[in-house]
């Protein structure tokens, strides 16, 4: 049985969204989530478990040679992000009852659970193939039910939100797959790590070089690099609440491991950083979203809105750690990973409670509400705190490594860049704590009262992470040290 | 109880105080009974600690280390040991005083206030008992962000602004300066932790330890070393206790203590003396007091003229660190228990001013002190101990300060220190002189005394002000630990404190 476990990480969601499509019910699809997300959960442990005792687990679909078939290659790099995956969406899982249920037409939430669940499948599967075109399989499964799932919104802007995203998200998976066909005419193979053995010999010529680049910008534009963010703002402002953490806190993070896997792994960080300037041009883009993204956030009315355009500058960390290329730099990136994953799971399930409650997230639905939600906006403000990175908090350790990172390079002037961003940030936070606990609420905000504790617990249990991993970092620095080393070590 | 536990105690009794009066938010009498208990309970386990340093013991608690190389551990050095013993011993009094000003303003929000102060007070705990560099950082950061609701308390727009400076500057200094020094020290020393003599000897060069210096000068921001001093007088406008807290007992404190920690415990006084990197610094720390000073001269808002003083005394914190002779480091210790009883007491009266007699101007305070002569008695001595008048406790640290400075023939030094001192008689003396000389302005409605909770409060810290010059005792000798910590060739020996024989060095 443990020798199927790679099959089956994919396999049970995918079961599970047909089984939510099938039965119709609203409370049944959500029990099938609840127990998919666990199982997967299970699954994912047990995994990382295996691949901490033997180095890289390989799976072969229906026994097929990796040459001919296809190959699920877990690694600690995988590892750790199935495990991201599946544990958002076990704490997700007891939050989206009621969420769901205020949010959705009954008639459509078990169509909701369904295509929630098929994205986790997608998810899933880019991050534990081992396969190029797979991972175009998987990542269209996944944007194909994203585009619903936003499309679900309450608000009528949901629907260009999602069709903004559908027209930028195939352009996207067309680039990717176009690179992918590049590197099959050159190098004959699909799998991940037969193309890294063969491309040494092939990585001068010009089709190689153009698969990077429709490779590295297909990619961009799924994990919302700047400026290739622009569908990322209304997707997560006007999504559902739960669609909203649940892509905020997994999607682009696994657009970003696909990136990593590719970079480091496929296409070899020497010839990538060293003979191509990818190292300076991902740099100035991560800056440029750094602070372009958080400034733009500081000016937004809509709560969610303000958190997604922070989402887009938080990646530029993940990415700017990626494209130093040093050991600290990426254990540096990595960890930003994990920790925003939280932090914005955090966030917008807090959002979700006050959405709830109240009418919406509006500065002004948010103004008082410290006082009548205390617990919730205590987890908001938490999660707050760690997304600028104050010290004893998740933040801090991502941004340490950073700092640290740019100054063993010599760079001062970007440690100096890290530290002024985190100002900005302090902006954005600030406001929304100045509003929440200093501000009058409004009349019809007045009623609101402390989210029910489905929607509570799991709020609480992400903030409480988000400070957790900012003093015991064993599973996230010391997985993403692990994992840093595995991508910069590289396949060759 | 082991000192592993008081240490743990020290942190853990204020933050649990902070998470129990959320309970008691309908109840205001438990409420601020929970605080002056848990405000009590910590001066008594902090005074356990006290018989431990003095015999010298450094006791000590690992907690966690966070990525190799940050470590979360405190360490008891006699620094730490004065600044956790006074901080704690003013949140009690403190304490009793906000009940009587915050129900005679009938303020809003007092269970958020108390929780607040009880977190402010936790993570001056904690940069008071840190163990190393990324310890004290934590806490820091915590502080800047625990006090920040008490500054924005008012909720008025002024208050909001003033709480925008108060979490840019801070936190904007912290994360520019302060962090890249630690990443800094922690790539060239190998370790955060502090150690007697230093840990940075002989691996920066001058201009090195010249800029890493100012990183952490201008890095802890809350010492309010000009340029960097605004925050402070915008952040009047919070309610007088937490002036008191942000002047006297934590966050300004926080400031000159991290500079003199550092400037112990990280350079090492003999590295720094024996570099031309450091001068900088006993220039501006000079600056700063002499300007504040005649900032000072021409407030007329009470409160503000007490907040450019702080500025000014607490550059004296830094002068003294910045000479980088022992002697001159225990002055600085001692100027930092002399400043905070004698602040506090300058505020609790301003505070007691303002709710008994509605008056907050320097120019309206005409005959104040006849009809409030608690008040004003306590704010004599007070602003004696500023200018420095034996017998108050402000004459210490400035003695020894002026001392070390004609010792080593520092004459700019001393310059700064003796026209300082006039300056600050030139804006003490007046205010004490129109309370009791003038007659009370025509038409005025007649002051009376305040409610007897800020009345005990201010008495009590006036009392101590005058106690701490008659018998310093346990101060003092802390204080002489840490210059003995100082040097490297002298830890440990006993008898820091040396006249200057044959004369001063021309």
């Amino acid at each position: 049985m443990t020798e199927h476990l790679p099959a089956l990480q994919v396999v049970l969601p995918l079961f599970g969204a047909l089984i939510a499509a099938l039965v119709r019910r609203p409370v049944a699809a959500w029990l099938v989530t609840l127990v998919v997300s666990i199982a997967s959960f299970a699954v994912a442990a047990s995994l990382l478990r295996e691949v901490l005792a033997v180095g890289v687990v390989s799976y072969r679909i229906g026994g097929w040679d990796p040459a001919l078939g296809i190959e699920y290659r877990i690694d600690i790099v995988n590892a750790l992000i199935l495990l991201l995956v599946t544990a958002i969406a076990t704490v997700i899982a007891p939050f989206a009852r009621l969420s769901v249920a205020s949010e959705i037409p009954e008639d459509k939430v078990a169509w909701f659970y369904a295509m929630y669940l098929l994205a986790m499948t997608g998810l899933l599967g880019i991050a534990i193939t081992g396969d190029a075109f797979n991972a175009f399989v998987f990542l269209e499964v996944s944007s194909l039910s994203s585009y619903a799932l936003i499309a679900m919104g309450r608000d009528r802007r949901a629907l260009v939100a999602a069709y903004q995203y559908l027209i930028v998200g195939t352009i996207g998976a067309g680039f990717y797959v176009i690179g992918v066909g590049f590197i099959y005419m050159m190098t004959g193979t699909l799998n991940l790590a037969l193309i890294a053995e063969r491309i040494v010999d092939v990585e001068t010529t010009r089709p190689v070089l153009a698969a990077l680049a429709f490779i590295v910008v297909g990619i961009s534009l799924k994990l919302a690099l700047f400026p290739l963010h622009v569908w990322l703002p209304n997707a997560y402002a006007y999504a559902p609440s739960v669609a909203t953490v649940f892509l905020a806190a997994t999607a682009t993070k696994v657009a970003v491991y696909l990136l990593a896997r590719y970079v480091y792994s496929v296409f070899g960080a020497s010839f990538v950083f060293a003979d191509l300037p990818l190292s300076e041009t991902l740099l100035a883009f991560s800056i440029a979203a750094i602070f372009g993204a958080a400034t733009v956030a500081v000016f937004q009315s809509d709560v969610k809105r303000m958190f997604a355009y922070s989402s887009v500058a938080q990646i530029g960390y993940i990415t700017l750690g990626l494209s130093l290329a040093t050991v600290t730099g990426v254990t540096g990136g990595l960890v930003h990973l994990l920790n925003h994953a939280l932090i914005k799971g955090a966030i917008f399930m807090g959002l979700g409670a006050i959405v709830f409650r109240a009418r919406g997230v509006d500065f002004h639905d948010i103004a008082g509400i410290g006082h009548r939600m205390p617990l919730t906006t205590a987890a908001i403000v938490l999660a707050g705190l760690s997304l600028i990175g104050i010290p004893g908090t998740a933040g801090f350790v991502s941004k340490w490594y950073l700092v640290v990172a740019a100054l063993e390079l010599g760079w001062w002037w970007l440690a100096a860049l890290i530290a002024l961003s985190t100002l900005i940030t302090v902006v954005y936070v600030g406001r929304v704590v100045e509003a929440a606990y200093f501000r009058a609420p409004s009349a019809a905000d007045a009623g609101a009262s402390e989210a029910p504790a489905e929607m509570l617990v799991p709020t609480l249990v992400l903030a409480a992470a988000t400070v957790w991993f900012g003093i015991d970092t064993e599973l996230t620095a010391g997985m993403a040290g692990l994992a840093a080393k595995t991508l910069i070590g590289g396949i060759r | 109880m082991s000192p592993a536990t008081l240490i743990g105690l020290t942190l853990l009794i204020p933050a649990g105080t902070a998470l129990l009066l959320p309970l008691f938010a309908g109840r205001p009498d438990v409420r601020e009974g929970t605080t002056v208990l848990g405000a009590v309970l910590l001066f008594a386990t902090v005074l356990q600690l006290l018989p431990l340093i003095l015999a010298g013991a450094t006791p000590s608690l690992a907690l966690w280390t966070v990525i190799p190389g940050l470590t979360l551990a405190f360490a008891v050095e006699p620094l730490g040991m004065l600044f956790a013993a006074v901080a704690s011993g003013l949140w009690i009094v403190n304490s009793v005083y906000s009940i009587g000003y915050m129900r005679a303003e009938k303020a809003e929000r007092q269970t958020l206030f108390y929780v607040c102060f009880a977190l402010a007070i936790a993570s001056t705990m904690g940069i008071a008992l840190a163990a190393n560099l990324f310890t004290l950082f934590l806490f820091y950061e915590l502080l800047t962000f625990t006090t920040w609701p008490l500054v924005i308390h008012r909720a008025t727009p002024e208050a909001r602004r003033a709480g925008r400076l108060y979490l840019m500057m801070l936190f904007g200094a912290s994360t520019l300066f302060l962090l890249p020094a630690l990443a800094w020290t922690g790539i060239v020393a190998g370790t955060l932790d502090f150690a007697p003599g230093g840990i940075l000897a002989g691996r920066v060069d001058d201009v090195g330890l010249g800029i890493l210096l100012a990183l952490f000068v201008f890095g802890a921001a809350k010492a309010a070393v000009m340029p960097l001093h605004a925050w402070l007088p915008a952040a009047m406008v919070a309610p007088t206790p937490v002036s008191a807290l942000l002047h006297a007992v934590a966050v300004v404190k926080a400031g000159v203590f991290t500079i003199l920690k550092v400037v112990v415990y990280v350079f090492g006084v003999d590295t720094l003396a024996g570099s031309s990197g450091g001068d900088w610094l006993v220039v501006v720390a000079g600056i700063t007091i002499v300007s504040a000073s005649l900032v000072a001269l021409r407030q007329d808002n009470l409160k503000r003229r007490l907040a450019y003083s702080t500025i000014s005394q607490l550059s004296y914190v830094v002068l003294g660190a910045a000479l980088f002779t022992p002697l001159a480091i225990l002055g600085a210790a001692l100027h930092i228990a002399a400043h905070a009883v004698s602040k506090i007491t300058l505020f609790f009266a301003a505070g007691s001013v303002h709710v008994g007699a509605h008056v907050d101007d320097v120019s309206r305070m005409d005959g104040v002190g006849r009809r409030m002569p608690w008040t004003m008695g306590s704010f004599a001595i007070g602003a004696l101990s500023m200018i420095g008048v034996p017998p108050t406790a402000g004459f210490l640290g400035k003695w020894f300060i002026l001392l070390a400075a004609l010792q080593i023939g520092e004459w700019f030094a001393v310059a700064v220190i003796v026209v300082s001192t006039l300056l600050n008689a030139g804006y003490f003396l007046p205010i004490i002189y129109r309370a009791f000389a003038y007659e009370p302005a025509p038409g005025s409605a007649p002051p009376s005394e305040s409610p007897w909770p800020m009345l005990a409060s201010l008495v009590v810290t006036a009392v101590a002000t005058v106690l701490l010059f008659a018998w310093p005792g346990a101060p003092f000798e802390l204080a002489e630990m840490l210059a003995g910590a100082a040097t490297i060739v002298d830890a440990g020996a006993s008898g820091v404190v040396q006249f200057p024989e044959g004369g001063v060095e021309p």
